[in-house]
């Protein structure tokens, strides 16, 4: 399928309507007296890419951080699938279907790529420790069954993170392969939404254009749904079948790539007043 | 898009020039090819042979050879620290578990071990005359422990690093005094304030464990008994460890908030751990508390914690092989230090002694480079030694008056060479505070000056030695045991055993 078909086909798919798996409403967040995020409206549907853009300290990191929890908002509420996932812990909320990347790189960078992975799967496995010290068969099964889970989802990079990869220390990875361990490992979790933070970051022209691929083919085949921090404005233009932009924890503008790039007031954020009036004129 | 530009496509794996010999050639800079070289350069030969040797066969040839040590040994005294280093193995699997893979500097550790002790003290003595059977003590202690970790472990929650630190060692010093002080207490449901622990006296009169019909009432037994234990404790340990409960342990230590991220409950897991690592203390302390058929406060104080953290980290943190292994070197290390009376058979010298020499040959073995300046340093600091004998002799009569304090054969070999005044001990603290301030110029001197420098230095570190430190085995031995940590933490920093591991992102 070429690139202008699929768009086509995916805007189509927008205006009908869909699940709404993740919804945000109204939520806000400060920090002491510095507001981050404020009556923060925000739905995704089911197979959607959504991007999230704007310039720095517009709250992006932060709206993620309330997503999985690591956050509690002021005010609002969060729901995953109609149920609201406010108040719960991180872990749960994960486990519920919201998986997430880190802008920082925050993989368990001395244990092996395949145990970055394994580890993932902590939340939909049962046996508790006894099992596992007399390892009885539930144990014994669930380890097999992740441990190809795990080789599953490392194998979806293709060849980079297989094979003789499985057993190195994650530290001994290059930043490139860092970031697609942290998206495995993130699939791992069996999520429903994948919240990526700008996975992009750091990365040369030919890995960026690969990870745009990437995030499209971890929709289509994966079945994913995906919301996404992204600088990269070639990468979010090629991928996103909806752009929301922020700026001092307001959405200034949703849409199209096209409508949101050219809205005033997008460029106003990240131009300024004047540059945005230079641009106009 | 019909008309787009044919683009120029690049020349594909099967259209490359192929060498005739492609398959011998080693694939030099291709990714697989960097990692083993990787490996090939951090392990030699020996340690990667070592490491095909599958884990339960290592510990079955362990087993084998330990088993028969009470045996071949007839010694008590030696199948003594046999039982005590087995029992140090023991805490250090068990401190493992928390500090290894949980990554939760636990220094109230020892409190766990005490009150596994003094569990099985108040449940087997005359003190409340209770005496039960050991099968049922045992997992008593084992429940009991494992309740008051997860009790000491509700901190660990909200504190991190350093600040859990400060508060388990609080722990631990508090379980210390609550011993010694209980003698007076009246809790609300007794009627008269009573003596509950002793105080400094401890409990003493304690039942010998008495398990499955099996006495405990010799050396050798309460040897098969820990080495079970050990072994059982180990596999266990071994298995959770592999599983998904020590992955997501593993994870918390890398970085709890990704693991809180990635499914895993970083609380719970926490508590988990402390409350691993206490059970396994309590019966280790159980062990401890029938062998010594007593119990003290001052048995569970701070010095043994550092002998274990000295274990764990000479071991490796995280392995439960280089833990072992660091209980064993440590404490065989201690206990031979202490033994400056008896010479060893083959070498006919003293263990404290030849460990000296040892070090400091082994240390300048490492530090200079090329060997024919270490011949020149040896040289010159033999030739100062007779040279400062010769003046002494002339104009000191004092400083050669005396004898080396131990027979051995380095004792006969200094004898002639070294200063030994009679009343060496004001002397020799005055050298040893002369030697920490020459090592301390030594290493800010610059290169000739540090050369020239280098051979009175180890002569005063030898005068040092055979005058005052050699008559002080019980510090000596720490002193010793302080500069092999240093040098192995300076050369092997992840332990002999452990992995390395990187702290940066």
């Amino acid at each position: 399928m070429s690139e202008p078909e699929r768009q086509n086909e995916q805007e189509g798919q927008v205006e009908r309507e869909r699940e709404r798996v993740l919804e945000l409403r109204a939520v806000s967040k400060s920090f002491g007296g510095l507001r981050v995020l404020s009556q923060l409206d925000l739905v995704v549907h089911d197979g959607e890419i959504v991007s999230v853009i704007g310039p720095n300290g517009a709250g992006k990191t932060t709206l993620f951080n309330l997503i999985t929890g690591l956050y509690r908002p002021d005010a609002g509420d969060i729901l995953l699938e109609g149920r609201s996932v406010v108040g719960l812990p991180p872990w749960k909320i994960t486990q519920r279907g919201i998986a997430r990347t880190f802008q920082t790189l925050r993989l368990f960078l001395n244990m092996t790529v395949r145990e970055n992975v394994m580890a993932a799967a902590y939340g939909h496995t049962k046996a508790t420790w006894l099992e596992s010290m007399l390892r009885l068969p539930r144990a014994r099964r669930e380890e097999r069954e992740i441990r190809r889970l795990a080789e599953e989802k490392l194998g979806f990079f293709g060849e980079r993170l297989v094979g003789y990869r499985w057993d190195q220390p994650a530290y001994s990875l290059s930043y490139a392969n860092r970031r697609r361990l942290e998206i495995a490992r993130a699939t791992a979790t069996r999520p429903r939404v994948l919240l990526l933070d700008e996975p992009a970051a750091g990365m040369n022209p030919n890995e960026t254009l690969e990870i745009a691929e990437l995030i499209g083919k971890l929709r289509d085949d994966g079945g994913y749904t995906i919301l996404v921090i992204e600088h990269d404005m070639h990468v979010v233009e090629g991928i996103s079948d909806r752009v929301v932009a922020l700026d001092h924890g307001v959405k200034i503008a949703e849409g199209s790539f096209d409508e949101v790039a050219t809205s005033p007031r997008v460029v106003e954020a990240y131009l300024g007043v004047r540059g945005a009036k230079e641009e106009a004129a | 898009m019909p008309d787009e530009p044919p683009i120029e496509r690049r020349p594909q794996e099967s259209e490359r020039p192929e060498y005739p010999d492609a398959a011998q050639r080693p694939r030099v800079g291709v990714d697989t090819w960097v990692a083993e070289h990787g490996e090939r350069v951090q392990r030699g030969p020996l340690r990667r042979a070592a490491e095909r040797v599958p884990g339960w066969a290592r510990l079955l040839a362990f087993v084998a050879v330990a088993a028969v040590f009470p045996i071949a040994v007839d010694d008590e005294y030696l199948q003594r620290v046999g039982v005590d280093t087995l029992i140090f193995m023991l805490l250090a699997v068990g401190l493992n578990v928390v500090v290894g893979y949980a990554g939760l500097l636990d220094l109230g550790y020892i409190a766990f071990f005490g009150f596994g002790a003094y569990t099985y003290a108040i449940v087997s003595s005359d003190k409340y005359d209770y005496h039960w059977p050991a099968e049922a003590t045992i997992p008593f202690i084992l429940v009991v422990t494992a309740a008051l970790g997860l009790l000491l472990g509700l901190p660990s929650r909200r504190l991190l690093g350093d600040y859990l630190a400060i508060v388990t060692l609080f722990f631990g010093q508090l379980f210390v005094t609550i011993t010694n002080n209980s003698t007076d207490v009246k809790l609300p449901f007794m009627d008269r304030a009573r003596d509950l622990t002793g105080g400094p006296n401890g409990i003493t009169d304690l039942d010998p464990i008495d398990f499955a019909g099996v006495e405990l009432n010799s050396v050798p037994r309460y040897f098969w008994f820990a080495l079970a234990l050990f072994v059982l404790v180990v596999v266990a340990l071994h298995f959770v460890n592999e599983s998904r409960t020590g992955r997501a342990w593993r994870a918390l230590r890398e970085d709890p908030l990704a693991a809180e991220a990635m499914t895993m409950p970083v609380n719970r897991l926490k508590l988990l751990a402390f409350a691993f690592g206490a059970a396994v203390a309590g019966v280790t302390g159980a062990i401890f508390a029938s062998l010594q058929t007593a119990v003290f406060p001052q048995s569970f104080d701070v010095s043994l914690l550092i002998i274990l953290y000295a274990m764990v980290i000479l071991g490796g943190t995280g392995s439960l092989a280089g833990v072992a292994l660091g209980a064993i070197v440590v404490n065989v290390l201690l206990e031979g230090l202490t033994n400056t009376d008896d010479t060893l058979p083959v070498v006919g010298e003293t263990p404290p002694r030849l460990l000296f020499y040892g070090l400091v040959a082994v240390g300048l073995a490492l530090i200079v480079r090329p060997w024919r300046w270490l011949a020149v340093a040896a040289a010159a600091t033999i030739a100062f030694g007779f040279a400062a004998r010769l003046v002494a002799e002339q104009w000191w009569e004092r400083g050669t008056a005396g004898r080396p304090s131990q027979a051995g054969r380095i004792g006969d070999l200094v004898d002639g060479w070294l200063l030994f005044p009679r009343d060496p001990v004001d002397i020799g603290n005055y050298a040893f505070v002369a030697l920490i301030a020459s090592v301390l110029v030594l290493t800010l001197l610059r290169r000739p000056w540090r050369w020239i420098a280098l051979a009175p230095v180890l002569y005063l570190a030898a005068f040092v030695w055979e005058n005052r430190l050699i008559q002080e085995p019980s510090v000596t031995r720490f002193i010793l045991l302080g500069a092999i940590l240093v040098g192995l933490m300076a050369s092997r920093p992840q332990g002999l055993f452990g992995t390395a591991r990187v702290e940066i992102a």
